[in-house]
Parts: C-alpha cells; structure tokens; sequence
C-alpha cells in the first residue's frame, strides 16, 4: 500500500486542502489517485479536465505508476491574467 | 543603439550599476521590442516595468476597454478612463512615464489572423492575456517564429509563470488539452486578489527582462507556482514532449488557430433567454441561481431558488425535473456546466440566461450587482 503525498493548487487546493496523504493499492497510478480522490470528494468531478499531474517535482504522464512516499501535484490550468 | 553621454544615462544610473547590465545591458533594452499580449491585471506591471528599464520599442494588444472592476487590480488606470480603449490609456501612462521609449497601440485582439505577423516585429512576447485560445496562439505563434514567450496566468490566489523558447518546451507540451469550456473560472467569474497580477506580473517582467539581456537562469522548462495564501512558491520541471503537435517529433500543427468554441459552448435543445426576456421567462419558470454562497450574499432577486454550483450533484433531489427552470450565474459559464449536469440527469425543461446575472442586472440602473 504505497502512501503518497498530494499537494493541490488553485480549484482543486480549494476542495482538497494544499496538502495530503493518500494510500493507494500497489501499482496504483495516477489515473486511479484521481479515482480515489473523486470518489472521497465528488465535487471534484469536471475539474479534471485540462489538468496535469507533477510527480516528484516533474511533470509526469497519467499512466505514471507510484511508490512509496512520491510527492504528487495537480496542476489545474488557469487562463486568467 | 549608442546611449554614452545622453541624457538617459541618468535615468537609468541604478541599472548601469550592476554589473550585469552596465552601459551595454541598458543599450541592448533600448534596442529590445517587447509585444505585450493583454493589458490587464497581468499587464499593467509588466507594461509598466518594462518601459521604465528602457526597452526602447514596446507593443500593447488588447482590445478591451476599462471597466471600474478593473480599477481593483489593473492599477494603470484611474477612475477618469472608465469606457477608454485600454490600449491608448496604457500608451499614455507608459509614454508619460518613459517618453525616450516607443510605444505600439494595438487595439484589437491578438487572433490567428494577425498572430504571427505581430509575433514577427518584436523579440520577446509576454502573454499577459486571459483567455485559453489566446493562449494557444500566442504559444503557436512564438514557436513558429522562432520567439521567447514569457507565460503566466492567475486564478485568485494562485499564479503559474514560465518562459517558452522556440526550441520547446511549448504551452502545449505543459497543457495539451485546452479544459473544457466552462470548466474554468475566469478572473471575471471566479475573482483574483488585486495584488497577485502584481506579484506574478513582476516575475514575468523580470523574466522579459532577463531573456532581453541574456542574463541568469532562464524560467525554463519550470513552471514557477505562486501560492499568495500561503506565501509560497514551488517549482515543477517539464521538458518538450515528443508527441508535441507543434513542437514535437512529427508536428501537425503549421498555423496558430482561433477556437471559437472554448468561448461559447453550444447548447443545443435549451432555449437562450435574453436578459430583457428574464422577466417574462419567470412567470412559467423558477429561477435557478447556481452563485456560490458569497456571491449570493450581494443580491439574490426574489423567489429565486439558489443552489450553487459547486453543491449541484449532492443537491440534486432538491429539483423537480417537471418544472421549468431558466438557469444563471454571475456571466453565463457556470450555468452552462450546470445545464450540462442537469441534462444528464434527466431534466428536460431547462433554459438559460444568456450574459448572466450581470448582463440583467445592467438593465435596470436602480439594481446594485457587482
């Protein structure tokens, strides 16, 4: 059960606080942290689209497999200026 | 351009201090074209910074005019441009502020059809604007051109800059996919604490800056994050994406283009109600206010049923999908993605406010909406 850290902007830092610690089943990706997110927040839904994920400080594709203690961002875009 | 033994050396003595600018630093800036996409919250720091250290040709596209909402965080302008194009308010203030330098009005929109001949005149192009089709253009635009581009963007509290060369990384390597309209407040919808266009405007100018100099560690390949709230910043690394369709392996996309429909989204089978039809409209329907709670709290007109947004889903029950509901907003994008959501779950008697709230309560002088 690898734990990993999320840490959340904009919209999304509104629903689910800057930070937190989410366990998920081993070989979990990051496709599925979001499925666990949605189901533990269902405000979440829709704002998924456009969004990116950073792990461990990069910007990672969603298929990206996560372990034990990997830090994990989720970068909404935004368009305002 | 030869600056020894002008005038200007005075004003620009702070500069030529350091060592890394110095006479030839300040002589290159006076040589520099800077294209400033928006003149908004972005824009009026970066505007302003830019023409005080001496660029010596600046470019300002917006085809916008000021509004007293602006006034709150676009601190270019004062109270007596209200209704003035933005673009000639700014030209003024930046020729008052530094008349040794050349400022270009563009008022129009920065679009696909003027994008890269724009892009072409001036050395470094800071998008500044607030819109995702802008965006994308101007990110097209400055990869075919072979342009640095200074990104950033805000919402409320938070800010994400980056600079983008031609060589890639690209906006469309950060973001290949544009959010689904509606998905996203804008600063117009969702709001922006008035001093965060500062913060990140300034980083983007020192960014514009730097590039123009040829000077530090260029923001590339980092997304800078500004957290205003927490007072915090934090970095994340991207590289070109090879699947890139402008600036991958295999390009598909030649053209900057315009795309209209992450405007507007279309909603077929729901009638348009015009604001001046609003009143007629609720003498058969409910008025359904989807604003979130502190929106609220500045005016909800009688007898409508308010259920924000954000708690539509888990809210649900509460609507009777045999009524007639005319849904709105504050300007007309969150009731879209309302209707969506209530069309999915089966509601058929649906219509919307066109322009929102805001464009009602414009109607009628006597009613204070912000």
């Amino acid at each position: 059960m690898p734990k990993v850290r999320v840490l959340a902007f904009a919209r999304l830092r509104e629903l689910l606080g800057e930070s937190r610690e989410v366990a998920l089943a081993e070989g979990a990706t990051l496709r599925d942290l979001w499925s666990s997110l949605l189901a533990a927040e269902p405000r979440l839904q829709g704002l998924e689209s456009g969004m990116r994920f950073a792990c461990n400080q990069r910007l990672c594709a969603d298929e990206r497999t996560l372990h034990e203690g990997d830090e994990i961002a989720l970068l909404p875009p935004f368009g305002g200026g | 351009m030869n600056l020894a033994g002008s005038h200007a050396l005075r004003r620009y003595s702070r500069h030529l201090l350091i060592p890394e600018i110095g006479l030839a630093g300040q002589e290159r800036l006076a040589a520099a074209r800077a294209l400033v996409i928006g003149a908004g919250g972005l824009g009026a720091p970066v505007l302003a910074y830019l023409a005080a250290a001496g660029v010596g040709r600046i470019g300002i596209i917006d085809d916008d005019v000021v509004d007293e909402s602006n006034l709150q965080r676009q601190i270019l302008f004062e109270q007596t441009d209200i209704g003035r194009p933005k673009a000639e308010v700014a030209a003024q203030r930046l020729h008052a502020l530094n008349p040794q330098i050349a400022i270009d009005a563009l008022q129009r929109r920065f679009d696909a059809s003027n994008a890269r001949e724009l892009v072409r005149l001036y050395d470094v192009v800071i998008d500044c604007s607030d819109r995702f089709t802008t965006r994308y253009c101007t990110s097209d635009a400055c990869s075919l051109e072979g342009k640095i581009e200074i990104f950033a963007a805000i919402f409320r509290f938070d800010g994400q800059v980056t600079r983008f060369d031609p060589e890639g990384p690209c906006y469309r390597c950060l973001f290949p996919h544009a959010p689904e309209p509606g998905s996203v407040p804008t600063c117009a919808e969702g709001g922006v604490l008035g001093v965060l266009p500062g913060i990140v405007g300034a980083w983007q100018a020192s960014e514009a800056l730097k590039a123009l100099l040829q000077i530090g560690e260029p923001l590339r390949g980092r997304l800078m994050l500004v957290d205003a709230l927490a007072a915090r910043t934090r970095e994340v690394r991207f590289e070109r994406d090879p699947e890139c369709i402008r600036c991958g392996e295999n390009p598909t996309l030649f053209e900057p283009v315009d795309r209209p429909e992450e405007e507007s989204v279309a909603l077929t089978g729901v009638a348009e109600i015009a604001p001046e039809e609003l009143d007629a409209a609720l003498r058969e329907a409910l008025l359904l206010d989807v604003r979130e709670p502190h929106e609220v709290a500045l005016g909800l007109l009688p007898g409508a049923l308010h259920v924000p947004a954000s708690q539509l889903e888990a809210r649900m029950h509460e609507l009777d999908s045999a009524k007639r509901y005319v849904v709105a907003c504050r300007v007309g994008v969150r009731s879209r993605w309302a209707i969506g959501r209530l069309r999915d779950a089966g509601f058929k008697r649906l219509a919307h406010l066109d322009g929102g709230l805001l464009r009602y309560a414009a109607l009628d002088a006597g009613f204070e909406f912000f």
